[in-house]
């Protein structure tokens, strides 16, 4: 039972980390209907820019300095290329951001090589606590920070500010918001860049931990993604709670039954789109209704 | 204007028949040099991308060092190497690739691959063409028996090989016997052999496996796994992992700093490189190191690191030594049918593999027979830098003990050649 206990403990920090890459991908597409493909290139590049910020400036500006970039980038993809294929039609970004993350692997594979980057866990966040018998490491308990502050600014900004208010409106009904004559693409712009640098905070904290490698990305967006569905497509509360859901789902299937252990994620998203096609807490929205 | 076309098609097709028959008076008197100048294909398939991708780069470029070599040094007999690389994918892309590499580009030999699912393709799409191919990257002990063909040959050592290599030693420091290990192990064919081949020979030593999880690949989260281990208290972590799990692995060891030991029954320098030396412990078996001290292999170590960048490792080394060897064979036997050259490896060859002693192909299983290496990771302190990460222990088998010593027996891995 303790092992249960301590698996689903780890299960949702694991899942609020898988939670900020769905966060980002959820915020894209619910108000520029951009299904963002590359979403797992851009957590790359935020991994190799800290990496690379980290030699020169040390782990806390690297952290700071890189989602900051990377957003940049993704600022100059939205006006330059991806605005006007929405306004085309918004399947053209599909086969957009697919071309653009193959694009991103190959240009981190001729800058920096095939060979992953080696870095560690900044000696201040390095060490263990052992809480009633549990086991967690201090850097886990550092990204579960960063995830709730993170999730939080972005909930403060879609709710108590005039600019969520936008986005909120902007969502579920583009025309009217603007026929009162709001210009919604600076907006679609800055929530491009919110979910970009999203993407990057989630690169820049699992550089420690896994590989920093050119294909870093490709299978943790498939997560996100799947996060994303059985969340329910642009519902900020039901990504959070499908992030930790499968991020338990998964511990558990490792402690009872390990091969099942991917696997499990997509049972998990299977049964929900069964009983409820929409995802959890996934609002109707007029334009999936068409 | 239905006449005039016609008319002006006609006229074309006639200057072209005359062209044709220019061309057809010229070649007459020189069949011998247009058929010099025609380069030998070669076809090199390895996965590019995916969790295998990084090893299939080193590889790839090794390979192609390798060509330029033999053709700056006029070639095959004046003839010109020209290698078609392809990514294979996965096997059901690797085999469609086998066929249009053959059959339409006309390569005369394979090399290549990591995956041994799909080496396991590849091979049988050889041997239906009845084409060489030499393995580089794939480690199930089953490629070189129960799935043992007649045109593939390997390169690469085998799980057994490095099970024993490592196993040896670790039975004369006493770390088997009686002793509970944990095991994790990469969900796919050549996890699955490894698993079966190490943990026979541990519980034959007298060990007890405590923990026996099979890890999908390219999972990038082990904190699950890491707990469950600590649950075990094992003297020993062994991992039958391959590619970027290696390395993401051994960066969350590290993190949780549980300190059991670890080991493994397989060991990719590239893997190792990319966590960087203060997240790597313990001892492992390499099948090469550019640590290793020899002549031979000095003039490979610089000009790839000139090269690429890096020092070459032993995906690296693999594929730069197959594709010598395959130059050999061209050249000793001055032809470029596989019949002849797989004759040619069969009759006992020998061949610079840039070790210590040369290498040569074990005719019933096709394993090309060669020295291992126990290494043991660097102290930080003594480390010239970030590739330098191992002290080479010794290498298997020893000064004076056979080269087959570390290899399967016919008992263990028997082998009936398919022919086609």
């Amino acid at each position: 039972m303790a092992i249960l206990i301590e698996q689903i403990i780890n299960g949702v920090i694991v899942g609020t980390y898988f939670t900020l890459l769905a966060l980002g991908l959820s915020l894209i597409f619910s108000l520029g209907g951009i299904v963002n493909l590359a979403h797992g290139a851009f957590y790359a590049i935020g991994a190799y820019i800290a990496v690379e910020l980290d030699r020169q400036l040390g782990y806390p500006l690297a952290f700071a300095i890189s989602p900051v970039i990377t957003a940049l980038i993704g600022i100059a993809i939205e006006v330059v290329f991806l605005r006007r294929l929405v306004a085309r039609d918004p399947v053209l970004t599909l086969l957009f951001t697919f071309g653009l993350a193959i694009i991103i692997e190959e240009s981190l594979r001729l800058i920096w090589g095939a060979t992953g980057l080696p870095f560690s866990i900044p000696e201040m966040f390095r060490g263990i606590q052992v809480i009633g018998g549990f086991l967690v490491t201090n850097y886990r308990l550092g990204i579960l920070g960063v995830v709730v502050v993170a999730v939080v600014l972005v909930w403060l900004l879609l709710n108590r500010t005039n600019f969520g208010l936008i986005v909120k409106a902007g969502t579920s009904d583009p025309e009217i918001v603007r026929s009162l004559g709001i210009n919604l693409r600076p907006i679609q712009t800055a929530v491009f860049a919110i979910g970009i640098a999203l993407a990057a905070i989630a690169g820049v904290i699992s550089a420690p931990l896994a590989g920093v490698q050119p294909a870093m990305g490709t299978e943790v967006v498939t997560a996100a993604f799947v996060i994303v569905v059985i969340g329910g497509l642009g519902s900020f509360w039901g990504t959070l709670l499908a992030g930790v859901l499968v991020g338990v789902v998964r511990g558990v299937t490792i402690t009872v039954l390990p091969p099942a252990a991917d696997a499990s994620m997509y049972a998990l998203m299977i049964l929900v789109l069964l009983l409820r096609p929409r995802g959890l807490l996934g609002e109707e929205m007029e334009k999936l209704e068409q | 204007m239905t006449c005039s076309n016609s008319y002006t098609r006609r006229r074309v097709l006639q200057g072209g028949a005359a062209a044709g028959a220019v061309a057809a008076t010229t070649s007459i008197g020189f069949p011998q040099i247009l058929k010099a100048a025609e380069p030998i294909k070669l076809g090199h398939l390895t996965p590019r991308t995916g969790f295998l991708g990084q090893l299939g780069e080193y590889g790839l470029n090794a390979a192609r060092m390798a060509v330029d070599e033999i053709n700056a040094d006029g070639g095959i007999d004046g003839r010109k190497i020209e290698l078609i690389a392809e990514d294979s994918v996965k096997p059901g892309v690797a085999v469609n690739k086998v066929d249009q590499l053959i059959n339409r580009e006309g390569v005369s030999a394979l090399m290549g691959e990591i995956s041994s699912s799909t080496a396991l393709a590849i091979g049988e799409a050889a041997m239906r063409n009845q084409t060489l191919y030499i393995n580089t990257g794939a480690n199930s002990d089953a490629l070189r028996g129960q799935n043992c063909n007649r045109f593939m040959f390997h390169v690469e050592g085998c799980n057994t090989m490095y099970t024993k290599t490592i196993g040896q030693w670790q039975v004369n420091q006493g770390l088997m016997d009686g002793a509970k290990w944990y095991f994790l192990t990469a969900d796919y064919a050549f996890g699955h052999d490894l698993r079966r081949v190490s943990q026979r020979f541990f519980k034959d030593q007298g060990g007890e496996i405590v923990g026996d999880d099979l890890v999908p690949t390219g999972t990038n989260d082990y904190s699950s796994y890491i707990l469950k281990i600590r649950r075990e208290q094992p003297d020993m972590v062994y991992l039958n992992l391959a590619g970027t799990d290696q390395t993401t692995f051994l960066k969350q060891y590290n993190e949780y700093g549980l300190g059991y030991p670890l080991s493994g029954g397989v060991m990719d320098t590239l893997q190792f490189w990319s966590a960087g030396l203060e997240n790597l412990s313990g001892h492992w078996q390499s099948l090469w190191y550019h640590g290793i001290d020899n002549p031979a292999a000095d003039a490979f170590k610089r000009n790839f690191q000139e090269r690429y960048g890096t020092p070459p490792e032993n995906q690296a080394w693999g594929d730069y030594t197959a594709m010598h060897i395959i130059a050999q064979g061209l050249r000793e036997t001055g032809s470029t049918k596989s019949p002849d050259l797989i004759d040619y490896f069969e009759g006992g060859a020998e061949f610079d593999v840039l070790k210590r002693r040369p290498g040569h192909f074990r005719k019933w299983d096709h394993q090309l027979l060669q020295e291992m290496y126990v290494v043991e990771v660097k102290d930080p302190a003594q480390s010239q830098n970030e590739w330098d990460i191992f002290n080479v222990v010794q290498p298997v088998p020893g000064d004076g003990e056979p080269l087959d010593k570390i290899q399967p027996t016919q008992e263990e891995n028997a082998c009936e050649m398919q022919q086609a």
